[in-house]
């Protein structure tokens, strides 16, 4: 089986328009891949393109140059290259995403913007709700909660509605910007053992964990992305 | 994943006289897609709109719809009576102001019947059971089927111009403005229901906005308009996170953050 | 007819305007049910009194014809005598109440219950002649909504009637398509006339004055109530007889006669009524031993 994805020669900057257009580089040449089963954790200090770089694989942002080769249903796929429609279509069914902040949406409960990625791939909607419900309960979230829209919750009860819909999947590919930032002891333990399984799955994953605990316990392998830094060669 | 778009937009120009109304827009619309236009005022998003939806004559161009048949028609070389039939069967039009697609003198259920009785339904009872059901998708409680809009609210009328759209199961809906004029709290609702009919129904959208959050929630793709050129396009959250040109970065950097 | 360069053309209008109007007669009769524009005089009356038929009638009527005008059903009301006055001062032609000996009925509401035949000509006065106008203000929108067969909206009005009323509640004015392709507003008879204008032996012509358009119904044209499947088209059932002449399933006036309460119900068609009387058919109130016998 193809590797899950391969990232190559990777550079992003960043043109401000508004500030008389200055050109703010993020990184340059960033080349690595990401094996089946594999967890790959980003390292490097804040402000050093982190964030940015699971961005660019996810395709919300842009690239400037180089690939980003994503094994979609067996046919490889350059997410720096493709078009809206077929990014969807690698989100839908291949790669997700497990940001910081959940973006809620008016009105619609937890439990169904957990079940939502479930629901739009066709997956039966009591069926959807019921694994949604699994993974709420798993992660401590209060029953009381599971109907009323997370737009109120606290910043760690968001994180957990955010990262049960990331984890509802079966993506072959796991993007994790810091998902166990706002949790306690207890929470993170369990999302360790959530990624643990997804590895077992065989699922791809590339995060970002400020944690240290949570790093040791799941990266097989850190990235270090001050490598890639543009500044690396001013600073040198 | 579908291999044919619904709509082939190629080279669609609008001038009034010596301006442009809008200048070479060219874009594929596929099946279940959302598409948001978004610009300023003035920016041509509306004029590209009408022009889209047939309900004016763009002065160069073409665009093809897919008929339910398979077949590619060119909508500017239809015959009006096709046009029209198209119109109130496989499309809808949502009005930024309800009173311009409603009929306000005549009530909600026949509001949303009158597509089934051009469409040649000729039971009574059908239709408004019909009706009934369509304004409960819309949130609009039964009791009040029988009542005028001029008796709603303007969210209410926004639903029910929304459920008379959509009555005929509809591949294609245009939509300028739909939450223009709403309260906050009524906008967020309106755009939540729009969101979850077009989910289900799988429908295609065009929606013409100049309110980001609008374009962020209901829509896949956007374009952004200025002077009547698209100056950027693509996957919504890429636009407005990772903006490339100048006036998106404007636009996306005027947003009111909450 | 005087010779006399003061008189009236015959039958008013000039030649030109008869031909103007013949032409849209005949366009009209070729296409079944279509309101056809035509150019309306200012008529030596105001309009609402019938304008539309009477420039109809002028442009058809000869010295040979024989006319009866009624309004509502009344041979006697100043409407009708007004009208039948005209044309004998400006036409010189013979005039009936009788329906049957008539050629051409120029009518304001009613079709005449006697049934009419090969040869007569009825002549409607119109003074709305677009079912679409209360629904669709824009007349450009109604002529395209005919001529692409858009007629959608006309079940909207009778839905509107049911679900406010339980039925359709419109009594007169009750559209219908002709000959399978136009919807037509049969101006304001009742819609228990309607089903008489089906496969009709007479030509039935419409004018409508101020609007400036007429339409027609060859004879033997098919006139089909709109309806919906579960609400049929029905038309109005009296209980009661003719109070005068006791004829049944005729359409009836009702009659006030004193404040007391007291009414009665006579034959909207005055003519129908006299002649049945006339042969010696009698009603309750007219029934000469009706107190003696009790």
């Amino acid at each position: 089986m193809a590797t899950p994805l391969v990232v190559s020669e990777v550079s992003k900057s960043f043109i401000m328009h508004l500030r008389d257009g200055i050109k703010l580089p993020v990184v340059n040449d960033v080349s690595s891949s990401v094996a089946g089963g594999e967890c790959v954790v980003l390292g490097g200090p804040s402000g050093i393109g982190k964030s940015s770089i699971l961005k660019m694989l996810y395709g919300n942002y842009a690239v400037d140059a180089g690939q980003i080769l994503v094994n979609h249903r067996e046919k490889i796929v350059d997410i720096a290259a493709a078009d809206p429609r077929t990014i969807i279509e690698v989100r839908r069914h291949t790669m997700g995403y497990v940001s910081q902040f959940l973006r809620t949406v008016p009105r619609v409960a937890a439990v169904d913007v957990v079940a939502e990625p479930l629901v739009a791939r066709g997956i039966d909607a009591a069926e959807a709700k019921d694994k949604a419900v699994e993974l709420l309960a798993r992660l401590n979230l209060p029953r009381e909660l599971w109907s009323l829209p997370p737009a109120t919750f606290s910043g760690g009860e968001q994180q957990r509605v955010n990262i049960a819909r990331g984890f509802i999947t079966s993506h072959r590919i796991l993007l994790l910007d810091e998902p166990t930032a706002s949790l306690d002891a207890t929470n993170r333990r369990v999302v360790i053992e959530m990624i643990a399984a997804k590895k077992a799955e065989g699922v791809a994953m590339l995060g970002i964990f400020h944690d240290e605990e949570v790093r040791e316990a799941v990266a097989d392998r850190i990235l270090d992305v001050s490598a890639f830094s543009p500044r690396k060669a001013v600073a040198a | 994943m579908s291999e044919t778009p619904l709509l082939k937009v190629s080279g669609v120009s609008k001038f009034y006289g010596s301006r442009i109304g809008c200048q070479d827009v060219s874009f594929d619309l596929w099946p279940g897609e959302v598409l948001a236009i978004v610009g300023e005022s003035g920016s041509g998003k509306t004029t590209l709109l009408n022009c889209l939806s047939t309900r004016l004559m763009p002065s160069a161009g073409s665009v093809e719809y897919r008929m339910r048949d398979g077949n590619f028609r060119d909508l500017y070389h239809m015959s009006e009576a096709e046009r029209r039939f198209l119109m109130r069967t496989d499309w809808g039009f949502v009005h930024q102001n309800p009173a311009d697609g409603l009929r306000m003198t005549v009530s909600a259920g026949a509001n949303v019947g009158e597509r089934l009785m051009a469409v040649g339904d000729r039971h009574y009872g059908k239709i408004r059971e019909t009706a009934t059901d369509w304004l409960g998708r819309v949130e609009i409680s039964a009791d009040r089927i029988d009542d005028q809009p001029r008796a709603f609210s303007g969210g209410m009328r926004q639903r029910l111009q929304i459920a008379r759209n959509l009555v005929t199961g509809p591949r294609l809906v245009f939509m300028d403005e739909p939450t223009g004029g709403l309260d906050v709290s009524v906008q967020a609702r309106l755009l939540d229901l729009v969101r979850g009919l077009v989910n289900d129904l799988g429908l295609s959208a065009i929606v013409v906005t100049h309110d980001l959050a609008v374009a962020r929630l209901l829509s896949h793709r956007m374009m952004v308009m200025k002077d009547g050129h698209v100056i950027e396009q693509g996957l919504t959250d890429r636009v407005l996170d990772d903006p490339r040109e100048p006036y998106t970065q404007l636009l996306v950097s005027s947003i009111l953050q909450v | 007819m005087s010779a006399d360069l003061a008189t009236y053309n015959f039958a008013y209008l000039d030649e030109q305007t008869k031909r103007m109007i013949r032409r849209a007669i005949l366009k009209a009769i070729a296409i079944p049910g279509y309101q056809v524009p035509f150019a309306s005089r200012e008529m030596p009356m105001p309009y609402g009194w019938g304008t539309g038929g009477v420039q109809v009638t002028a442009a058809i009527i000869g010295p040979d014809d024989v006319l009866k005008v009624i309004d509502q059903g009344a041979d006697d009301t100043t409407n009708a005598v007004s009208i039948r006055a005209f044309f004998q001062k400006v036409a010189s032609v013979a005039v009936t109440t009788h329906t049957k000996d008539a050629t051409i009925i120029q009518t304001r509401h009613r079709i005449p219950e006697q049934k009419l035949t090969e040869g007569q000509v009825l002549v409607y006065q119109v003074p709305i002649p677009e079912p679409l106008r209360f629904l669709e203000p824009r007349e450009t929108e109604t002529r395209k909504m005919h001529a692409l067969e858009e007629y959608g909206l006309m079940h909207v009005k009778l839905y509107e009637d049911i679900a406010h009323n339980g039925r359709i509640s419109k009594t007169y004015a009750y559209p219908v398509k002709v000959d399978g392709r136009y919807v037509m507003d049969p101006s304001p008879t009742p819609k228990f006339d309607n089903p008489k204008m089906h496969m009709s032996d007479a030509l039935q012509l419409f004018g409508a004055g101020r609007e400036k358009r007429i339409y027609a119904v060859p004879p033997h044209t098919e006139v089909v109530s709109l309806d919906f499947e579960d609400h049929p088209f029905e038309i109005q059932t009296f209980e009661q007889d003719c109070a005068l002449c006791g004829a049944h399933g005729v359409y009836l006036d009702e009659v006030v006669l004193d404040d007391q309460g007291g009414r009665m119900f006579v034959c909207s068609d005055t003519d129908h009524c006299e002649d049945r009387r006339d042969h010696g058919h009698v009603g309750e109130m007219l029934a000469p031993n009706k107190e003696a016998a009790e």
